[in-house]
Protein backbone atom coordinates (compact mmCIF):
# COMPACT_ATOMS: atom_id res chain seq x y z
CA UNK A 1 0.00 0.00 0.00
CA UNK A 2 1.35 3.81 -1.32
CA UNK A 3 1.84 5.85 1.42
CA UNK A 4 -0.43 8.44 -0.21
CA UNK A 5 -3.60 5.61 -0.24
CA UNK A 6 -2.49 4.91 3.71
CA UNK A 7 -3.21 7.93 5.12
CA UNK A 8 -6.18 8.37 2.99
CA UNK A 9 -7.60 5.36 4.40
CA UNK A 10 -6.03 6.59 7.83
CA UNK A 11 -8.48 10.54 6.94
CA UNK A 12 -11.31 7.65 6.56
CA UNK A 13 -11.01 5.98 9.42
CA UNK A 14 -11.01 9.06 11.79
CA UNK A 15 -13.85 10.93 9.63
CA UNK A 16 -15.89 7.35 10.08
CA UNK A 17 -14.87 7.65 14.14
CA UNK A 18 -16.04 11.18 14.45
CA UNK A 19 -19.56 10.46 12.95
CA UNK A 20 -19.74 7.41 14.65
CA UNK A 21 -19.43 9.10 17.89
CA UNK A 22 -21.88 11.66 17.17
CA UNK A 23 -24.37 8.59 16.32
CA UNK A 24 -23.51 6.27 18.37
CA UNK A 25 -24.56 6.92 22.37
CA UNK A 26 -23.61 4.17 24.24
CA UNK A 27 -24.38 5.00 27.82
CA UNK A 28 -28.27 6.05 26.71
CA UNK A 29 -28.80 2.86 25.57
CA UNK A 30 -26.72 0.91 28.31
CA UNK A 31 -29.36 2.59 30.58
CA UNK A 32 -32.76 1.95 28.15
CA UNK A 33 -31.59 -1.78 28.00
CA UNK A 34 -30.70 -2.01 32.05
CA UNK A 35 -34.66 -0.54 32.42
CA UNK A 36 -35.90 -3.57 29.60
CA UNK A 37 -34.59 -5.68 31.47
CA UNK A 38 -35.11 -4.56 34.97
CA UNK A 39 -39.20 -3.65 35.23
CA UNK A 40 -39.10 -3.44 38.87
CA UNK A 41 -37.61 -0.48 38.94
CA UNK A 42 -40.74 1.64 38.28
CA UNK A 43 -43.26 -0.93 38.57
CA UNK A 44 -42.77 -1.66 42.08
CA UNK A 45 -43.00 1.54 42.99
CA UNK A 46 -46.30 2.55 41.10
CA UNK A 47 -47.65 -0.63 42.27
CA UNK A 48 -47.25 0.26 46.02
CA UNK A 49 -48.33 3.35 45.13
CA UNK A 50 -51.31 2.18 43.75
CA UNK A 51 -52.21 -0.16 47.11
CA UNK A 52 -51.49 3.11 48.92
CA UNK A 53 -53.74 5.17 46.81
CA UNK A 54 -56.49 2.51 46.99
CA UNK A 55 -56.13 2.37 50.58
CA UNK A 56 -56.26 5.99 50.86
CA UNK A 57 -59.81 5.66 48.58
CA UNK A 58 -61.37 3.44 51.57
CA UNK A 59 -59.78 5.88 54.96
CA UNK A 60 -61.50 8.55 52.82
CA UNK A 61 -65.05 7.34 54.34
CA UNK A 62 -63.53 7.82 57.73
CA UNK A 63 -61.52 11.22 56.61
CA UNK A 64 -64.07 14.04 57.76
CA UNK A 65 -64.25 12.21 60.85
CA UNK A 66 -60.67 12.31 61.37
CA UNK A 67 -60.18 15.81 60.75
CA UNK A 68 -63.16 16.71 63.29
CA UNK A 69 -62.03 14.50 66.10
CA UNK A 70 -58.63 16.14 65.31
CA UNK A 71 -60.09 19.67 65.79
CA UNK A 72 -59.46 19.18 69.71
CA UNK A 73 -56.44 17.81 69.82
CA UNK A 74 -53.01 19.68 70.39
CA UNK A 75 -51.31 20.92 66.84
CA UNK A 76 -49.13 17.76 66.86
CA UNK A 77 -51.13 15.48 66.74
CA UNK A 78 -53.33 16.84 64.45
CA UNK A 79 -50.84 16.75 62.25
CA UNK A 80 -49.80 13.16 62.76
CA UNK A 81 -53.60 11.90 62.30
CA UNK A 82 -54.02 13.96 59.21
CA UNK A 83 -50.68 13.49 57.51
CA UNK A 84 -50.11 9.86 58.58
CA UNK A 85 -51.29 7.95 55.84
CA UNK A 86 -49.26 10.68 53.40
CA UNK A 87 -46.24 9.60 55.91
CA UNK A 88 -46.39 6.16 55.65
CA UNK A 89 -47.63 5.60 51.89
CA UNK A 90 -44.06 7.87 50.99
CA UNK A 91 -42.14 5.37 53.30
CA UNK A 92 -43.74 2.62 51.62
CA UNK A 93 -42.77 3.73 48.10
CA UNK A 94 -39.34 4.57 48.86
CA UNK A 95 -38.79 1.31 51.12
CA UNK A 96 -39.76 -0.61 48.43
CA UNK A 97 -37.48 1.26 46.03
CA UNK A 98 -34.60 0.47 48.40
CA UNK A 99 -35.22 -3.33 48.01
CA UNK A 100 -35.76 -3.10 44.27
CA UNK A 101 -32.52 -1.76 44.57
CA UNK A 102 -30.56 -3.56 46.50
CA UNK A 103 -31.64 -7.07 44.45
CA UNK A 104 -31.04 -4.69 41.24
CA UNK A 105 -27.50 -4.21 42.35
CA UNK A 106 -26.57 -7.96 43.56
CA UNK A 107 -28.15 -9.20 39.67
CA UNK A 108 -26.36 -6.50 37.52
CA UNK A 109 -22.74 -8.32 37.21
CA UNK A 110 -24.03 -11.29 38.09
CA UNK A 111 -27.08 -12.32 35.71
CA UNK A 112 -25.31 -11.15 32.75
CA UNK A 113 -22.62 -13.89 33.50
CA UNK A 114 -24.84 -16.46 34.80
CA UNK A 115 -26.96 -16.85 31.61
CA UNK A 116 -23.58 -16.00 29.19
CA UNK A 117 -24.97 -12.98 27.67
CA UNK A 118 -22.50 -11.33 28.21
CA UNK A 119 -20.65 -13.04 25.44
CA UNK A 120 -23.58 -10.72 23.76
CA UNK A 121 -22.88 -7.76 25.20
CA UNK A 122 -19.27 -7.83 25.12
CA UNK A 123 -19.75 -8.70 21.14
CA UNK A 124 -20.60 -5.11 20.94
CA UNK A 125 -18.51 -1.55 21.45
CA UNK A 126 -19.39 -0.68 24.23
CA UNK A 127 -16.58 -0.61 27.05
CA UNK A 128 -16.97 -1.56 30.82
CA UNK A 129 -16.94 1.40 32.26
CA UNK A 130 -19.44 2.26 30.34
CA UNK A 131 -21.35 -0.96 31.37
CA UNK A 132 -20.73 -0.63 34.85
CA UNK A 133 -21.54 3.24 35.37
CA UNK A 134 -25.03 2.68 33.82
CA UNK A 135 -25.33 -0.17 36.05
CA UNK A 136 -24.51 2.22 38.69
CA UNK A 137 -26.57 5.16 37.30
CA UNK A 138 -29.76 2.96 38.06
CA UNK A 139 -30.23 2.40 41.45
CA UNK A 140 -28.43 6.11 42.25
CA UNK A 141 -30.31 8.06 39.69
CA UNK A 142 -33.22 6.25 38.18
CA UNK A 143 -34.18 5.19 40.90
CA UNK A 144 -34.99 8.20 43.35
CA UNK A 145 -36.25 10.19 40.10
CA UNK A 146 -38.46 7.48 39.92
CA UNK A 147 -39.47 7.50 43.44
CA UNK A 148 -39.75 10.95 43.84
CA UNK A 149 -42.34 11.33 40.79
CA UNK A 150 -44.40 8.92 41.83
CA UNK A 151 -44.42 9.86 45.70
CA UNK A 152 -45.35 13.58 44.90
CA UNK A 153 -47.77 12.48 42.35
CA UNK A 154 -49.48 9.94 44.83
CA UNK A 155 -49.78 12.64 47.35
CA UNK A 156 -51.16 15.51 44.88
CA UNK A 157 -53.87 12.50 43.95
CA UNK A 158 -54.19 11.78 47.65
CA UNK A 159 -54.70 15.61 48.16
CA UNK A 160 -57.23 16.17 45.15
CA UNK A 161 -59.11 12.73 46.85
CA UNK A 162 -58.87 14.04 50.45
CA UNK A 163 -59.89 17.81 49.61
CA UNK A 164 -62.78 16.67 47.47
CA UNK A 165 -63.87 14.84 50.42
CA UNK A 166 -64.07 17.30 52.77
CA UNK A 167 -65.58 19.53 50.40
CA UNK A 168 -68.02 16.97 49.48
CA UNK A 169 -68.77 17.03 53.39
CA UNK A 170 -69.09 21.11 53.82
CA UNK A 171 -65.36 21.10 55.18
CA UNK A 172 -62.28 23.27 54.30
CA UNK A 173 -60.06 21.20 52.64
CA UNK A 174 -57.21 23.46 53.41
CA UNK A 175 -56.51 21.74 56.81
CA UNK A 176 -55.43 19.07 54.94
CA UNK A 177 -52.82 20.98 52.88
CA UNK A 178 -51.65 23.09 56.03
CA UNK A 179 -51.06 19.93 57.60
CA UNK A 180 -49.49 18.16 54.53
CA UNK A 181 -47.84 21.14 53.19
CA UNK A 182 -47.11 19.91 49.51
CA UNK A 183 -44.21 22.17 48.51
CA UNK A 184 -41.80 22.14 51.56
CA UNK A 185 -42.58 17.61 51.68
CA UNK A 186 -41.66 17.56 47.87
CA UNK A 187 -38.50 19.51 48.97
CA UNK A 188 -37.92 17.23 52.09
CA UNK A 189 -38.64 14.01 50.09
CA UNK A 190 -35.98 15.21 47.59
CA UNK A 191 -33.37 16.34 50.41
CA UNK A 192 -33.65 13.18 51.73
CA UNK A 193 -33.12 11.58 48.51
CA UNK A 194 -30.26 12.92 47.71
CA UNK A 195 -29.01 12.23 51.32
CA UNK A 196 -29.70 8.70 51.26
CA UNK A 197 -28.47 8.03 47.53
CA UNK A 198 -25.19 9.82 48.65
CA UNK A 199 -24.77 7.78 52.01
CA UNK A 200 -25.38 4.39 50.62
CA UNK A 201 -23.71 4.62 47.41
CA UNK A 202 -20.42 2.70 48.94
CA UNK A 203 -23.22 -0.18 49.21
CA UNK A 204 -24.58 0.26 46.20
CA UNK A 205 -20.61 -0.01 45.13
CA UNK A 206 -20.04 -2.87 47.09
CA UNK A 207 -23.69 -5.14 46.08
CA UNK A 208 -22.28 -4.10 42.68
CA UNK A 209 -18.23 -5.54 43.53
CA UNK A 210 -20.08 -8.64 44.75
CA UNK A 211 -22.13 -9.04 41.96
CA UNK A 212 -18.88 -8.49 39.71
CA UNK A 213 -17.46 -11.11 41.22
CA UNK A 214 -19.28 -13.78 42.85
CA UNK A 215 -19.69 -17.04 40.96
CA UNK A 216 -22.79 -18.29 43.15
CA UNK A 217 -25.02 -17.13 45.64
CA UNK A 218 -24.06 -13.12 45.38
CA UNK A 219 -26.65 -12.57 47.99
CA UNK A 220 -24.57 -14.70 50.97
CA UNK A 221 -21.30 -13.05 49.28
CA UNK A 222 -22.99 -9.34 49.76
CA UNK A 223 -23.92 -9.85 53.71
CA UNK A 224 -22.23 -12.60 55.48
CA UNK A 225 -18.51 -11.43 55.33
CA UNK A 226 -19.78 -8.17 57.19
CA UNK A 227 -22.13 -10.32 59.52
CA UNK A 228 -18.67 -12.86 59.82
CA UNK A 229 -16.19 -10.12 60.68
CA UNK A 230 -18.43 -8.52 63.35
CA UNK A 231 -18.81 -11.78 65.11
CA UNK A 232 -15.07 -12.44 64.98
CA UNK A 233 -14.56 -9.02 66.30
CA UNK A 234 -16.36 -9.61 69.71
CA UNK A 235 -15.45 -13.10 69.98
CA UNK A 236 -11.84 -12.47 69.59
CA UNK A 237 -12.00 -8.88 71.27
CA UNK A 238 -15.22 -8.16 72.08
CA UNK A 239 -15.36 -5.07 70.78
CA UNK A 240 -17.84 -4.09 68.14
CA UNK A 241 -16.08 -1.33 66.56
CA UNK A 242 -16.88 -3.13 62.90
CA UNK A 243 -20.66 -3.33 63.74
CA UNK A 244 -20.79 0.40 64.99
CA UNK A 245 -18.85 1.28 61.62
CA UNK A 246 -21.88 -1.20 59.66
CA UNK A 247 -24.67 0.11 61.94
CA UNK A 248 -23.23 3.99 60.91
CA UNK A 249 -23.41 3.39 57.40
CA UNK A 250 -27.28 1.96 57.34
CA UNK A 251 -28.32 4.77 59.84
CA UNK A 252 -25.90 7.58 60.06
CA UNK A 253 -27.61 9.47 57.72
CA UNK A 254 -30.12 10.20 59.86
CA UNK A 255 -28.28 11.85 62.55
CA UNK A 256 -25.72 13.47 59.79
CA UNK A 257 -28.68 15.04 57.51
CA UNK A 258 -31.43 15.71 60.24
CA UNK A 259 -31.67 17.54 63.51
CA UNK A 260 -34.37 16.83 66.13
CA UNK A 261 -34.27 17.70 69.62
CA UNK A 262 -36.75 17.57 72.77
CA UNK A 263 -39.38 20.18 72.11
CA UNK A 264 -38.48 21.94 69.02
CA UNK A 265 -41.10 23.30 67.39
CA UNK A 266 -41.91 20.46 64.60
CA UNK A 267 -43.80 22.66 62.73
CA UNK A 268 -41.35 24.06 60.72
CA UNK A 269 -39.67 20.92 59.39
CA UNK A 270 -37.16 22.81 57.21
CA UNK A 271 -35.44 24.02 60.37
CA UNK A 272 -34.94 19.90 60.83
CA UNK A 273 -33.02 19.60 58.23
CA UNK A 274 -28.95 20.16 58.05
CA UNK A 275 -27.15 20.10 55.14
CA UNK A 276 -24.46 22.56 55.74
CA UNK A 277 -23.73 19.08 58.73
CA UNK A 278 -24.38 16.24 56.27
CA UNK A 279 -22.30 17.83 53.31
CA UNK A 280 -19.34 18.25 55.73
CA UNK A 281 -19.36 15.19 57.29
CA UNK A 282 -16.38 13.05 56.61
CA UNK A 283 -19.11 9.92 56.74
CA UNK A 284 -20.06 11.19 53.46
CA UNK A 285 -17.26 11.94 51.58
CA UNK A 286 -15.33 9.07 53.09
CA UNK A 287 -17.94 6.84 51.69
CA UNK A 288 -17.93 8.25 48.29
CA UNK A 289 -14.43 7.38 48.07
CA UNK A 290 -14.73 3.92 48.94
CA UNK A 291 -17.63 3.44 46.69
CA UNK A 292 -15.65 5.01 43.76
CA UNK A 293 -12.81 2.12 45.08
CA UNK A 294 -15.48 -0.32 44.81
CA UNK A 295 -17.32 0.58 41.62
CA UNK A 296 -13.34 0.27 40.44
CA UNK A 297 -13.00 -2.98 41.60
CA UNK A 298 -16.35 -3.90 39.68
CA UNK A 299 -15.17 -2.52 36.40
CA UNK A 300 -12.11 -4.73 36.91
CA UNK A 301 -13.81 -7.67 37.23
CA UNK A 302 -16.45 -7.10 34.65
CA UNK A 303 -13.46 -6.97 32.38
CA UNK A 304 -11.85 -10.26 33.31
CA UNK A 305 -14.58 -12.53 34.66
CA UNK A 306 -15.81 -15.02 32.07
CA UNK A 307 -19.09 -16.53 32.25
CA UNK A 308 -20.03 -18.95 34.94
CA UNK B 1 -2.05 -5.63 7.26
CA UNK B 2 -3.00 -9.22 8.52
CA UNK B 3 -6.46 -9.87 9.75
CA UNK B 4 -5.40 -11.60 13.42
CA UNK B 5 -1.54 -11.75 14.02
CA UNK B 6 -0.23 -13.99 16.65
CA UNK B 7 3.18 -14.59 17.93
CA UNK B 8 3.98 -17.05 21.03
CA UNK B 9 0.65 -16.12 22.35
CA UNK B 10 -0.16 -18.41 25.45
CA UNK B 11 -2.53 -18.77 27.67
CA UNK B 12 -2.55 -20.98 30.79
CA UNK B 13 -5.44 -21.45 33.14
CA UNK B 14 -3.95 -22.47 36.73
CA UNK B 15 -1.52 -25.35 35.53
CA UNK B 16 -3.97 -26.46 32.54
CA UNK B 17 -1.90 -25.08 29.59
CA UNK B 18 -4.87 -23.76 27.29
CA UNK B 19 -2.34 -21.70 24.67
CA UNK B 20 0.99 -23.16 24.29
CA UNK B 21 2.67 -20.63 21.88
CA UNK B 22 0.58 -20.12 18.94
CA UNK B 23 2.03 -18.05 15.92
CA UNK B 24 -0.22 -17.44 13.33
CA UNK B 25 -1.31 -15.12 10.54
CA UNK B 26 -4.98 -14.85 9.28
CA UNK B 27 -4.82 -12.53 6.00
CA UNK B 28 -7.70 -10.41 5.28
CA UNK B 29 -10.68 -11.92 2.75
CA UNK B 30 -10.16 -15.31 4.04
CA UNK B 31 -13.04 -18.00 5.87
CA UNK B 32 -10.93 -20.15 8.01
CA UNK B 33 -11.97 -23.18 10.07
CA UNK B 34 -10.66 -23.51 13.21
CA UNK B 35 -11.02 -26.77 13.89
CA UNK B 36 -9.99 -29.07 17.22
CA UNK B 37 -10.99 -31.31 19.64
CA UNK B 38 -12.85 -30.26 22.56
CA UNK B 39 -10.70 -28.51 24.97
CA UNK B 40 -7.74 -28.39 21.77
CA UNK B 41 -7.88 -24.38 23.13
CA UNK B 42 -10.04 -22.95 19.91
CA UNK B 43 -12.34 -20.99 21.87
CA UNK B 44 -9.74 -19.68 23.96
CA UNK B 45 -7.90 -18.50 20.67
CA UNK B 46 -10.93 -16.87 19.59
CA UNK B 47 -11.76 -15.40 22.91
CA UNK B 48 -8.30 -14.19 23.08
CA UNK B 49 -8.74 -12.70 19.85
CA UNK B 50 -12.02 -11.06 20.96
CA UNK B 51 -10.73 -9.17 24.09
CA UNK B 52 -12.71 -12.15 26.41
CA UNK B 53 -9.59 -12.91 27.88
CA UNK B 54 -6.28 -11.86 28.94
CA UNK B 55 -2.93 -13.41 27.56
CA UNK B 56 0.93 -13.77 27.27
CA UNK B 57 2.47 -13.16 24.12
CA UNK B 58 1.52 -10.90 20.95
CA UNK B 59 -1.61 -11.11 19.56
CA UNK B 60 -3.16 -7.85 17.32
CA UNK B 61 -6.71 -7.73 15.63
CA UNK B 62 -7.10 -5.58 12.72
CA UNK B 63 -3.96 -3.60 14.07
CA UNK B 64 -5.02 -3.73 18.01
CA UNK B 65 -4.52 -5.52 21.08
CA UNK B 66 -8.20 -7.41 21.55
CA UNK B 67 -7.15 -6.85 25.85
CA UNK B 68 -6.82 -3.47 26.06
CA UNK B 69 -8.95 -1.93 23.45
CA UNK B 70 -11.76 -4.70 23.26
CA UNK B 71 -14.64 -1.79 23.03
CA UNK B 72 -13.08 0.11 20.11
CA UNK B 73 -12.03 -2.95 18.19
CA UNK B 74 -15.79 -4.45 18.14
CA UNK B 75 -16.70 -1.73 16.14
CA UNK B 76 -14.98 -3.43 13.47
CA UNK B 77 -15.62 -7.35 15.00
CA UNK B 78 -19.06 -9.10 15.02
CA UNK B 79 -18.77 -12.40 17.35
CA UNK B 80 -21.55 -14.57 17.53
CA UNK B 81 -20.77 -17.91 20.14
CA UNK B 82 -22.99 -21.33 20.70
CA UNK B 83 -26.17 -20.22 19.91
CA UNK B 84 -27.98 -19.05 23.09
CA UNK B 85 -26.12 -15.67 24.83
CA UNK B 86 -28.68 -13.33 23.44
CA UNK B 87 -30.36 -12.39 26.96
CA UNK B 88 -33.61 -14.50 27.20
CA UNK B 89 -35.46 -11.42 28.48
CA UNK B 90 -34.82 -9.07 25.68
CA UNK B 91 -37.57 -8.58 22.76
CA UNK B 92 -36.65 -8.60 19.05
CA UNK B 93 -37.50 -4.96 19.03
CA UNK B 94 -35.31 -4.35 21.71
CA UNK B 95 -32.36 -6.14 20.03
CA UNK B 96 -32.49 -4.16 17.28
CA UNK B 97 -33.21 -0.55 18.69
CA UNK B 98 -30.04 -1.43 21.10
CA UNK B 99 -27.69 -2.46 18.86
CA UNK B 100 -28.90 0.52 16.17
CA UNK B 101 -28.35 2.63 18.88
CA UNK B 102 -24.91 1.44 20.38
CA UNK B 103 -23.66 0.90 17.02
CA UNK B 104 -22.13 2.95 14.97
CA UNK B 105 -21.54 0.56 11.85
CA UNK B 106 -25.10 -1.41 12.30
CA UNK B 107 -27.62 -0.86 8.99
CA UNK B 108 -31.17 -1.60 10.64
CA UNK B 109 -32.84 -1.67 7.48
CA UNK B 110 -30.96 -4.50 6.12
CA UNK B 111 -31.31 -6.56 9.31
CA UNK B 112 -35.06 -6.09 9.16
CA UNK B 113 -35.29 -6.70 5.50
CA UNK B 114 -33.38 -9.94 6.99
CA UNK B 115 -36.02 -10.49 9.36
CA UNK B 116 -38.70 -10.43 7.21
CA UNK B 117 -37.71 -13.61 5.14
CA UNK B 118 -38.11 -15.18 8.92
CA UNK B 119 -40.98 -16.41 11.28
CA UNK B 120 -39.61 -13.85 14.00
CA UNK B 121 -42.24 -11.39 15.44
CA UNK B 122 -41.00 -8.38 16.26
CA UNK B 123 -42.59 -8.45 19.93
CA UNK B 124 -41.05 -12.07 20.83
CA UNK B 125 -38.95 -12.66 23.53
CA UNK B 126 -35.82 -14.24 22.61
CA UNK B 127 -36.82 -17.38 25.67
CA UNK B 128 -40.27 -17.80 23.31
CA UNK B 129 -38.16 -18.66 19.99
CA UNK B 130 -36.47 -21.46 19.10
CA UNK B 131 -32.94 -22.29 18.94
CA UNK B 132 -33.04 -22.11 15.33
CA UNK B 133 -35.09 -18.76 15.65
CA UNK B 134 -32.51 -17.00 18.01
CA UNK B 135 -29.43 -17.96 15.44
CA UNK B 136 -31.09 -16.40 12.83
CA UNK B 137 -31.67 -13.23 14.92
CA UNK B 138 -28.67 -13.19 16.23
CA UNK B 139 -27.66 -13.43 12.09
CA UNK B 140 -29.83 -10.35 11.38
CA UNK B 141 -28.30 -8.55 13.61
CA UNK B 142 -24.05 -9.72 12.76
CA UNK B 143 -25.05 -9.26 9.20
CA UNK B 144 -26.41 -5.69 9.24
CA UNK B 145 -23.34 -5.05 10.64
CA UNK B 146 -20.62 -3.58 8.42
CA UNK B 147 -17.84 -5.53 9.81
CA UNK B 148 -13.98 -6.69 8.82
CA UNK B 149 -14.31 -9.95 11.01
CA UNK B 150 -16.64 -11.96 11.82
CA UNK B 151 -15.84 -14.73 14.62
CA UNK B 152 -18.71 -17.84 15.07
CA UNK B 153 -17.58 -20.28 17.54
CA UNK B 154 -20.08 -22.94 17.29
CA UNK B 155 -22.52 -21.28 15.75
CA UNK B 156 -24.53 -24.04 14.66
CA UNK B 157 -24.51 -26.03 17.76
CA UNK B 158 -27.54 -28.10 18.49
CA UNK B 159 -29.42 -26.59 15.33
CA UNK B 160 -31.17 -29.05 12.91
CA UNK B 161 -29.61 -29.61 9.54
CA UNK B 162 -32.06 -27.07 7.66
CA UNK B 163 -31.03 -24.23 9.98
CA UNK B 164 -27.17 -25.45 9.55
CA UNK B 165 -27.56 -25.23 6.19
CA UNK B 166 -29.76 -21.95 5.77
CA UNK B 167 -27.15 -20.29 8.23
CA UNK B 168 -24.07 -21.05 5.90
CA UNK B 169 -25.53 -20.03 2.30
CA UNK B 170 -26.97 -17.06 3.95
CA UNK B 171 -23.59 -15.38 5.39
CA UNK B 172 -21.62 -16.40 2.03
CA UNK B 173 -24.68 -15.33 -0.38
CA UNK B 174 -25.23 -12.47 1.56
CA UNK B 175 -22.44 -11.36 3.51
CA UNK B 176 -19.23 -12.44 2.85
CA UNK B 177 -17.53 -10.20 0.19
CA UNK B 178 -13.82 -10.71 0.08
CA UNK B 179 -13.21 -7.72 2.36
CA UNK B 180 -14.44 -9.31 5.27
CA UNK B 181 -12.51 -12.24 7.28
CA UNK B 182 -14.67 -14.79 8.55
CA UNK B 183 -13.19 -17.48 11.32
CA UNK B 184 -15.44 -20.37 12.01
CA UNK B 185 -15.28 -23.35 14.36
CA UNK B 186 -17.17 -26.07 14.54
CA UNK B 187 -17.95 -29.96 15.11
CA UNK B 188 -19.64 -30.55 11.73
CA UNK B 189 -16.65 -29.78 10.11
CA UNK B 190 -18.06 -31.62 6.86
CA UNK B 191 -20.84 -29.20 6.13
CA UNK B 192 -18.08 -25.71 6.01
CA UNK B 193 -15.45 -27.83 3.94
CA UNK B 194 -17.01 -26.14 0.42
CA UNK B 195 -17.14 -22.97 1.99
CA UNK B 196 -13.72 -22.70 3.71
CA UNK B 197 -10.46 -21.01 1.81
CA UNK B 198 -7.88 -21.96 4.67
CA UNK B 199 -8.12 -24.09 7.50
CA UNK B 200 -6.10 -24.34 10.86
CA UNK B 201 -5.94 -28.06 12.63
CA UNK B 202 -5.55 -26.99 16.85
CA UNK B 203 -4.83 -29.57 19.46
CA UNK B 204 -3.39 -29.60 22.99
CA UNK B 205 -3.09 -25.47 22.28
CA UNK B 206 -0.79 -25.84 19.25
CA UNK B 207 -1.89 -25.45 15.96
CA UNK B 208 -0.84 -28.83 13.93
CA UNK B 209 -1.97 -27.93 10.33
CA UNK B 210 -2.20 -24.38 8.85
CA UNK B 211 -2.93 -24.04 5.23
CA UNK B 212 -5.25 -23.02 2.48
CA UNK B 213 -8.22 -25.27 1.00
CA UNK B 214 -5.54 -25.63 -2.59
CA UNK B 215 -2.77 -26.76 -0.55
CA UNK B 216 -4.64 -29.21 1.26
CA UNK B 217 -6.24 -30.53 -1.89
CA UNK B 218 -2.97 -30.78 -3.70
CA UNK B 219 -0.93 -31.85 -0.47
CA UNK B 220 -2.87 -34.87 0.89
CA UNK B 221 -4.12 -37.61 -0.99
CA UNK B 222 -6.68 -41.03 0.04
CA UNK B 223 -6.63 -44.20 -1.00
CA UNK B 224 -9.11 -47.09 -1.43
CA UNK B 225 -6.38 -49.44 -2.03
CA UNK B 226 -7.12 -53.11 -4.14
CA UNK B 227 -6.85 -55.78 -1.60
CA UNK B 228 -3.60 -57.21 -3.49
CA UNK B 229 -1.78 -53.57 -3.41
CA UNK B 230 -2.07 -53.07 0.40
CA UNK B 231 1.27 -54.19 1.50
CA UNK B 232 2.78 -52.34 -1.58
CA UNK B 233 0.99 -48.84 -0.62
CA UNK B 234 2.09 -49.30 3.18
CA UNK B 235 5.60 -48.99 2.15
CA UNK B 236 4.96 -45.43 0.67
CA UNK B 237 4.20 -44.34 4.68
CA UNK B 238 0.81 -43.47 4.49
CA UNK B 239 0.00 -41.55 7.84
CA UNK B 240 -3.06 -42.84 8.57
CA UNK B 241 -4.76 -46.69 7.73
CA UNK B 242 -8.02 -47.44 8.27
CA UNK B 243 -10.85 -49.97 7.40
CA UNK B 244 -14.17 -49.77 5.58
CA UNK B 245 -15.89 -52.06 4.30
CA UNK B 246 -13.02 -55.06 4.21
CA UNK B 247 -11.12 -52.03 2.18
CA UNK B 248 -8.03 -50.11 3.28
CA UNK B 249 -8.41 -46.37 3.47
CA UNK B 250 -5.10 -44.75 3.26
CA UNK B 251 -3.98 -40.98 3.64
CA UNK B 252 -0.96 -39.90 2.22
CA UNK B 253 0.62 -36.64 2.97
CA UNK B 254 2.42 -35.30 -0.02
CA UNK B 255 2.64 -38.31 -2.22
CA UNK B 256 2.59 -38.94 -5.60
CA UNK B 257 -0.81 -39.10 -7.02
CA UNK B 258 0.14 -41.22 -10.55
CA UNK B 259 1.89 -43.34 -8.52
CA UNK B 260 -0.55 -43.96 -5.95
CA UNK B 261 -3.36 -44.23 -8.50
CA UNK B 262 -1.81 -47.79 -9.83
CA UNK B 263 -2.39 -49.54 -6.09
CA UNK B 264 -5.94 -47.99 -6.62
CA UNK B 265 -8.96 -45.09 -6.33
CA UNK B 266 -7.53 -42.04 -5.68
CA UNK B 267 -9.38 -38.91 -4.36
CA UNK B 268 -8.76 -36.04 -1.86
CA UNK B 269 -9.71 -36.35 1.38
CA UNK B 270 -12.57 -34.68 3.66
CA UNK B 271 -11.19 -32.56 6.17
CA UNK B 272 -13.19 -34.49 8.80
CA UNK B 273 -11.24 -37.76 7.80
CA UNK B 274 -7.81 -35.90 7.96
CA UNK B 275 -9.15 -34.21 11.37
CA UNK B 276 -9.43 -37.78 12.77
CA UNK B 277 -6.09 -39.46 11.02
CA UNK B 278 -3.93 -36.38 12.42
CA UNK B 279 -5.88 -36.62 16.03
CA UNK B 280 -5.38 -40.45 16.35
CA UNK B 281 -1.96 -40.21 15.29
CA UNK B 282 0.95 -41.18 17.90
CA UNK B 283 2.15 -37.87 19.49
CA UNK B 284 5.43 -36.92 17.45
CA UNK B 285 4.73 -38.37 14.09
CA UNK B 286 4.18 -34.69 13.29
CA UNK B 287 2.33 -34.56 9.81
CA UNK B 288 2.43 -31.22 9.84
CA UNK B 289 6.18 -30.66 10.38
Amino acid sequence: MSIASQSATVLDQQAGRQTAQSQSRPFYWSVRRELWEHRSIYMAPLIVAGLVLFGFLIRIAHLPEVVRKAEHASPIEQTLKIAAPFGIGTFAIVGVALIVGFFYCLGALYNERRDRSILFWKSLPVSNITTVLSKTFVPLVILPVTVFSVAIVTQLIMLGMGSAALSANGMSPATLWTHWPMLRMALILAYLLVVVVLWYAPICGWLLLVSSWAKSKAILWAVLPALGLCLAEKIAFDTSRLFSLVDYRLNGWMSEALYYRKGMDVSDQLAMLTPAHFFSSPGLWAGLVVAAALLAGAIWFRRNREPI
Amino acid sequence: MACIEAHGLRKTFGTTVALDGVDLKIEEGRILGLIGPNGAGKSTLLNAALGLIPFQGDLKVLGQDPWTARDHLMRDVCFIADVAVLPRWMRVWQALDYVAGIHPRFDRAKAEAFLARTQIKRTSKVRELSKGMVTQLHLALVMAIDAKLLVLDEPTLGLDLLYRKQFYDTLLNDYFDHSRTIVVTTHQVEEIQQILTDMMFINHGRIVLNCSMEDFETRYTELNVRPENVAGARALGPINERQVLGRSIMLFDRADREKLASFGEVRTPSIADLFVAMMTEKTGQGAAA
